[in-house]
This record gives C-alpha cells, structure tokens and sequence, in this order.
C-alpha cells in the first residue's frame, strides 16, 4: 500500500475515533477511542519514519495514562444518573473557550506551507531514529531536555505529597 | 528454490511464530498440569491419549461447547472485546523475538525472525503495556463487583511493576547501546566467550526483571486479579466457554513470550556454548562449506532458544506450585519501596561500573 493512502487511512481513523471521544455517550467507549486515536497518531508517525516517538507514544499515553484514566472513570462509574447538571453559563463558557482554541490553532497553521521546508535531496531520512534523537535531545536541546526532568521532578514530589498518609489515618 | 520476496519470507515466518505459540501455550496448560501433579506427588492427566497428551484437545473441546453467558447488564461488546484484545496483545510481541540466526540458501540470507526492528524491545514493552486493557474492559464490563475489583486490581499491579521493569531494562539498554533484540543477541556471541551473557553483568537486574514477568503476567505469586478466595474469580468471574479459554490461553502465551524475552535479554538468546568452535571445527576436520556449518548452528541455535524459553516455564509452574499469594498491600509495598529503589540503584551501579571500566559496552564481534 502506498503510504499516501495509507495517511488517508490513517487520518481517517485518527478523526473518526476523535469525533467518537467527543460524542460517545459513554465515558469508558470515551477513553477507549482515545486510545484508538493514539493508536493511529502513532501510525501516522511510523509514516515519517519516526519510530521511536510511535513505541514511546504508545507505551506512555495508551500504555500507562490511558490506564490510569480508566482506572478512574471505572472507580466512579460515571452514568447518565451521575452526570451533575451543568448550567448554560459553563456550557458557553465550554463553547467559547474551545473555539479560542481553534482560532489559534488555525492561525498557528495557516502561515505553514508544505513543501516549501521540505527539501528530498537534503532530508535525513534517519532522524527520527532513537539515536539521532538521542544526539539533538543532548546536544542542541539539553537545557529543554533537562527543564522538563525537572518539571516532572516537581510533579512527582507533587503526587508524593498527596497520596501521604496523614497524621492518624489508616490506609488498612 | 524460489526466491521469495522479504515481506513473503516474513509472513511466513511471522505466521509459523504465531502457531508455535498457540501451540506451546496449548501444551503448557497440559504441563501445568503434568508439573502441579508432580509437585504434588499425584498422577495428573493421564486418560486422553498416551500420558494424557491429548488432554489440550480434550479442553478445548469443552470449552467451545460450553454455554455462551452474557451477564445481565454487561456492556456486550465490551465483554467480548475484553478477551479478545487480552489475545491479541499476547500474541502481537512475539512478532520481534530474534528465534535464530541467519539460514543461508545460496545467495539468500534468511532471518529465523519475524520483524527485525530497530525499536525492538520498545515493541515488547509497549505491547506489555497495553495487555493489561483486555483484562481492565473485561472485568468492568461483566457488571460484576468482584470482576471490578479484579479488572482494578490488574490495572495498579501492571502500572506499577512496568516501572520497575522497564528501569531494569534501562541497564541492559546502558550495556548494550541498542534497542534491537538481534543486536542485543548478537552482542552475547563472541567466540571463546559464550560465558559473558548479560546475566553475568546484570545479575540484579535480571532478579528484578523475572518478579516484575510474574507481576505481568497474573502468575502467582502475583495473581492477585484473580484471587479466587477474596474475589470468586477475579476479572474473569463472569466469563464461560471459550471466552474463558482465551483469558487463560492468553496468560500462558504472555509467560511463552516474556520467557523468550528473558532468554534473549540475559541468556544469550540463540547462542550456546562453543558454537564457533563447533562450527570452525566441521569446516577445518569434516570438510563441510562455511554456509552448511553455519546453517547448522543457527537450527542449533533455535533448539537452544526453545530449550531455555522451556526452562523459564517451567520455572515459572514451579515457582506457581510452591509460593502461596502475596497479599495486595505487600504487592504494593514490594513493587514501590523494594523493587524501584533497586532498580535505580541498579542503573546508577552499571553507570558507575562501566565508567570504572570493569565491564564492557556491548559491541558485536
């Protein structure tokens, strides 16, 4: 298969199981089509080439916070009964902030030309390969690299700091 | 011989990896219960067929003319979606275990592989990730208290375990410098030096790496989703007939790949003792050409594979017949305040030893 229809495909599912997360009704097919839109980012990426980002892809977000994402909606068990009435201020809101949203995304694309960047005779086809990464994350990027540990480092004390027992409580 | 195309020469393989892998998962419920007899001092299965072999058969037989049970108020799709994806992920890893070495026809060279890609163990760790979903929707979806509690229990004891596992694959990457499972093998294959497997450089990583293959895959002494004494049957309580079956045929492929994962990572994978010797030695005294000896030494070297992924199964039965159940709260306990600790430390101590020169990165020679 020619890898032009192979993105069609590819896209075609990635907005189908989009539009699914949105419209389902139930929030457990919700996080199962998210997991499917992953899945066909992750094609999408093995299109460019890019391996390493498709298998991190899947092992971070469908792998491990999709999980934890289910693990909570399962726990709550979230039906049409449960659902708290929202009022027309915060659907409004919802709605205006949402289109903001799309407003900046499209002006953010709208000045992208393709094939104007895009150069077949210079392009390094290997460069999405865990090793080319690796060299540009530690070299030309390193301080970004090294800022987001330390995001994740804050993050991660954060999360420590909630789940701790408090001061006579019982966890059994 | 016709030359087959590279994809062909894939498929193919790709397709006898997939039957050998029902097939063993088929013969291991068969040992399972050929070893808990012998672990119990009993006799086992022993009315199907010579010694009970045909037993699988018998199984499976029942099992497909059982009773198809939905649940009242189960989500339907969801339900049969719940195995199904619990096969499928089990299945999908095996696709990039080197099996062997290279078998050479004339000019063409092929790989006893499936897929040789260059993120090979990254395949197996996002695959292991994702096995736990087929457990998670089947357990919710039974509507079934006891099979949520399962299905919730699996999803914490995957999450936290992945860790662990994957920090002790971090070492092996330190080592080896590549994420390739073939390079990683053939990295292990030095003439003159069959002892130096990875288990000799990472001997810690490789204890915490088998305890999290047992969290992984539900084995006890982590089958804590399927406790049956607190939870009837854990996420599986309400499944009958086949759907049933591809729960459990699912579990023995998942211990079928993780101990092939093990036997490549820290056991030399197709490699065996004094191959090279073997193989410079029926070239120089038995005349043989260079492209036959290897040949023979590759098939060898499959034997070899299967018999060490056979050792790891059965290790892992009789690990299941011995231990009894953690209990949840020390699963939590030994995965977070044992095993990751351990597993960091385990990386910065390769860090420091590799520094220090004492041993190697992996270089294939």
């Amino acid at each position: 298969m020619p890898s032009s229809s192979l993105f069609f495909f590819l896209s075609f599912v990635a907005l189908f199981s989009a539009l699914g997360v949105v419209l389902a009704k139930n929030p457990v097919h919700s996080v199962l089509f998210l997991i499917l839109t992953f899945f066909s980012l992750s094609g999408h990426y093995l299109i460019l080439n890019a391996q390493f980002l498709a298998a991190v892809n899947i092992i971070v977000y469908a792998g491990a916070i999709m999980v934890l994402f289910l693990f909570v909606i399962m726990f709550l068990n979230l039906n049409a009964d449960t659902e708290p009435h929202k009022s027309a201020l915060s659907k409004v809101a919802a709605a205006v902030a949402g289109g903001l949203l799309l407003v900046v995304m499209v002006a953010a694309l709208r000045d992208v030309q393709p094939g104007t960047t895009y150069n077949a005779g210079v392009f390094n086809s290997q460069i999405g390969m865990v090793s080319q990464l690796g060299m540009i994350l530690y070299t030309k990027y390193l301080l970004p690299f090294e800022l987001a540990s330390v995001l994740f480092l804050a993050a991660m004390v954060g999360a420590v700091m909630l789940g701790k027992r408090e001061v006579g409580e019982r966890n059994f | 011989m016709i030359e087959l195309p590279t994809l062909g020469w894939q498929s193919i393989v790709i397709l006898v990896v997939f039957g050998v892998s029902l097939l063993i998962a088929t013969y291991c419920t068969y040992a399972e219960r050929v070893i808990a007899a012998f672990l119990q001092d009993r006799v086992g299965p022993d009315r199907a067929g010579p010694f009970g072999l045909l037993q699988p058969l018998a199984d499976a037989v029942k099992l497909f003319t059982k009773e198809e049970f939905f649940p009242a108020g189960a989500n339907r799709a969801l339900f049969i979606m719940g195995p199904c994806l619990a096969m499928i992920t089990a299945l999908m890893s095996s696709a990039v275990i080197p099996f062997g070495n290279v078998i050479q026809f004339g000019n063409n060279v092929f790989n006893l592989q499936g897929i040789e890609v260059n993120i090979g163990m990254l395949w197996i760790f996002g695959i292991v990730s994702l096995g736990v979903y087929g457990v998670m929707i089947g357990g919710w979806a039974s509507n079934n208290k006891f099979s949520l509690l399962g299905a919730i229990r699996a999803g914490s004891q995957n999450i936290s375990y992945e860790l662990a596992m994957g920090m002790s694959l971090i070492a092996i990457l330190m080592i080896s410098g590549s994420l390739s499972l073939r390079d990683i093998t053939l990295q292990q294959s030095a003439a003159g030096e069959w002892h130096f497997w990875n288990i000799v450089k990472q001997p810690l990583g490789f204890i915490i790496f088998l305890v999290c293959a047992f969290a992984e895959t539900n084995r006890t002494p982590f089958d804590l989703p399927e406790c049956e004494t607190e939870l009837v049957g854990g996420y599986h309580t309400e499944y009958s007939s086949m759907k049933m079956g591809l729960y459990l045929f699912a579990e023995y492929v998942n211990i079928f790949v993780a101990s092939a994962v093990m036997s490549v990572l820290y056991f030399g994978g197709f490699n065996f003792p004094f191959q090279y010797e073997l193989r410079d030695w029926l070239v120089s005294n038995q005349a043989w050409e260079l492209a036959s000896a290897q040949n023979l030494i590759s098939v060898l070297g499959l034997l070899a594979l299967f018999g060490k992924i056979f050792a790891f199964i059965f290790f892992f039965m009789w690990v299941r017949w011995t231990l009894p159940r953690f209990r949840y709260d020390q699963l939590m306990r030994l995965g977070w305040t044992i095993l990751i600790p351990l597993a960091i430390f385990n990386i910065l101590l390769t860090g420091g030893l590799l520094l220090a020169g004492v041993i190697d990165f992996g270089v294939i020679k």
